[in-house]
């Protein structure tokens, strides 16, 4: 699936639901789902900064492809983290760096969270450019 | 009976995501009556005027709001003076002017000061700074496991060097009355200053400085129902006239030259600049609406209802661990930890139910650390909240729990 279809599939999954309480069972599911993070990998360098949860972000270049694994001790903020990995990793850092990351506005993500939350994803988001960039370079 | 409350104050009659409003935060801030709200418009429509030193009418009547107000601080808290009622921005302002002046005059490097661990930031950083400016000692007073203050372990941490000691009337996370008269005594009987930190205090306790004796008591009037950026600090005469100066600037001089400038007697002495001249006689109708329902038994009793039950609701969910737990000295606000569900998750989930609740440190770092969370979940109740609301609270609680766990 490109990440063009991938952002789609998305949009289309978030628009079955009308409530939001129903959008965050969803998230909550994609959370409890994520594939487990390693402990050691834990550390100061990985944590995510603006997050009031705690949130840590590893990457690593395979096939000249950058691949995301990610944690958080919040299961919405886990099943957000989820939702930018299921849309990001496999894919290649000019992919990534080329990507707006529009479609979290458009499933009206950042608008239905507190700011604070929503600087997280702000600051989540950032980080996996961030992470694109170094790689491009 | 609420009702009649309620209608007083137009934000509880809003919607959040289509579903009634549940203000569940008023440890924060709470909602404000349309009394302060008129006070504060006919402040701004009909005596808008820099207070003090204009001889014209309008500046006239500024001055007299602002100045009555201090006379009904004065009454409200029983201080022996109006001098000893000085306006700040807020209980943080007002902490930060203590701890500078008071810190200036009186102490000196190797001199201590004591704080409980169960301080909110305020109360802690501005004495934080002044150790640090003057190389003297912070010392913290423990909590017991139960959330009250270990008052047994007092006597030992304070000594001859012990300066001043800074306690919060009610923490704001822990939500328990703490034993300020207790502890002013036995500091006076070392002749140590207590400065007690009224934010939350002074909105669930009747407060008498001259009955409690403390020597400085600061409170907010945001989290009583006046306009934000008011605040205030009462301080004994004689610590006032002893501290220096905290800002330079208008208002606060008798004379300036380059050679010398002197300063104007209390309270200006400490009201530099600028006052918040329109907001501060909000305070007036906040006090009343604040004394008004501590004298309304039959609003007691439902408030006292409201507290019960939430208690009961709460320590009976094995899920749940309450911070802060004899009911003897509780207030209206729970400060917990869900087993398996992120404070900051819960929070989520219930503003989506229209309920606003409080997640994180609540600026307690170190109470945070000292029971061993990353954060918590905090409701707090005003005396406009219903048996209703506390029900749809538990109920939408359990909810959230439920899609969590």
């Amino acid at each position: 699936m490109t990440l063009e279809e991938k952002k789609q599939e998305i949009i289309e999954e978030f628009s079955l639901y009308d409530e939001w309480l129903d959008k965050y069972e969803y998230l909550i599911e994609l959370g409890k789902n994520l594939e487990p993070f390693p402990e050691d990998k834990k550390t100061e360098d990985r944590l995510i900064k603006g997050c009031q949860s705690r949130v840590w972000l590893d990457s690593e270049l395979r096939d000249g492809r950058l691949w995301f694994q990610a944690d958080s001790d919040a299961i919405i903020t886990k099943g957000i983290i989820s939702l930018l990995i299921s849309v990001y990793s496999g894919r290649t850092a000019a992919e990534i760096s080329a990507d707006d990351f529009g479609f979290v506005r458009e499933i009206g993500l950042k608008d239905n969270l507190s700011p604070t939350r929503a600087n997280g994803l702000v600051s989540m988001i950032d980080r996996i450019k961030e992470i694109a960039a170094s790689y491009g370079r | 009976m609420t009702d009649q409350i309620r209608n007083q104050f137009p934000a509880l009659s809003g919607t959040v995501y289509g579903k009634p409003l549940v203000y569940l935060d008023n440890a924060a801030t709470s909602q404000r009556p349309r009394s302060v709200m008129d006070c504060w418009s006919s402040l701004v429509s009909g005596a808008n005027a820099n207070i003090h030193r204009a001889v014209h009418h309008l500046a006239g009547l500024a001055t007299d709001a602002y100045e009555d107000t201090r006379r009904a601080v004065q009454a409200f808290l029983n201080a022996s003076a109006p001098e000893e009622i000085v306006f700040t921005s807020g209980a943080t302002a007002a902490v930060n002017l203590v701890a500078f002046s008071f810190g200036e005059a009186f102490v000196k490097e190797g001199d201590e000061v004591l704080v409980t661990v169960a301080e909110h930031h305020s109360d802690i950083v501005p004495w934080q700074l002044l150790c640090e400016r003057k190389k003297a000692l912070l010392k913290v007073l423990d909590i017991r496991e139960n959330g009250t203050l270990a008052v047994e372990q007092l006597e030992n941490l304070l000594s001859e060097r012990t300066k001043i000691v800074a306690i919060a009337h009610i923490s704001n996370v822990l939500g328990l009355v703490n034993p300020v008269q207790e502890i002013v005594s036995l500091c006076h009987g070392k002749g140590i200053p207590v400065l007690v930190d009224g934010a939350q205090g002074i909105v669930h306790e009747r407060v008498d400085v001259q009955a409690l004796d403390c020597d400085f008591y600061v409170f907010s009037g945001h989290k009583l129902y006046a306009a934000t950026g008011t605040g205030v600090l009462y301080g004994k005469r004689r610590w006032l006239e002893a501290m220096p100066p905290y800002m330079g600037g208008g208002e606060m001089i008798e004379h300036v030259s380059f050679e010398k400038t002197t300063f104007a007697p209390l309270p200006e002495k400490f009201e530099a600049g600028t006052q918040n001249f329109n907001a501060v006689p909000t305070l007036v109708p906040a006090m009343v609406f604040a004394k008004a329902c501590r004298e309304d038994s039959s609003l007691q009793k439902e408030q006292r209802a409201i507290l019960e039950y939430v208690y009961e609701q709460i320590t009976q969910n094995e899920l749940i661990t309450l911070y802060g737990t004899p009911i003897e000295s509780k207030i209206p606000l729970f400060s917990f930890a869900v087993r398996g569900a992120h404070h900051e998750d819960l929070a989520l989930i219930l503003d989506k139910m229209g309920i606003a609740v409080r997640s994180g440190q609540m600026c307690a770092e170190p109470l945070m650390d000292r029971l061993g969370v990353t954060g918590l979940l905090r409701a707090s109740f005003a005396p406009y909240n219903t048996m209703e609301e506390a029900e749809y609270f538990i109920k939408s609680l359990n909810k959230a729990v439920h899609m969590l766990v």
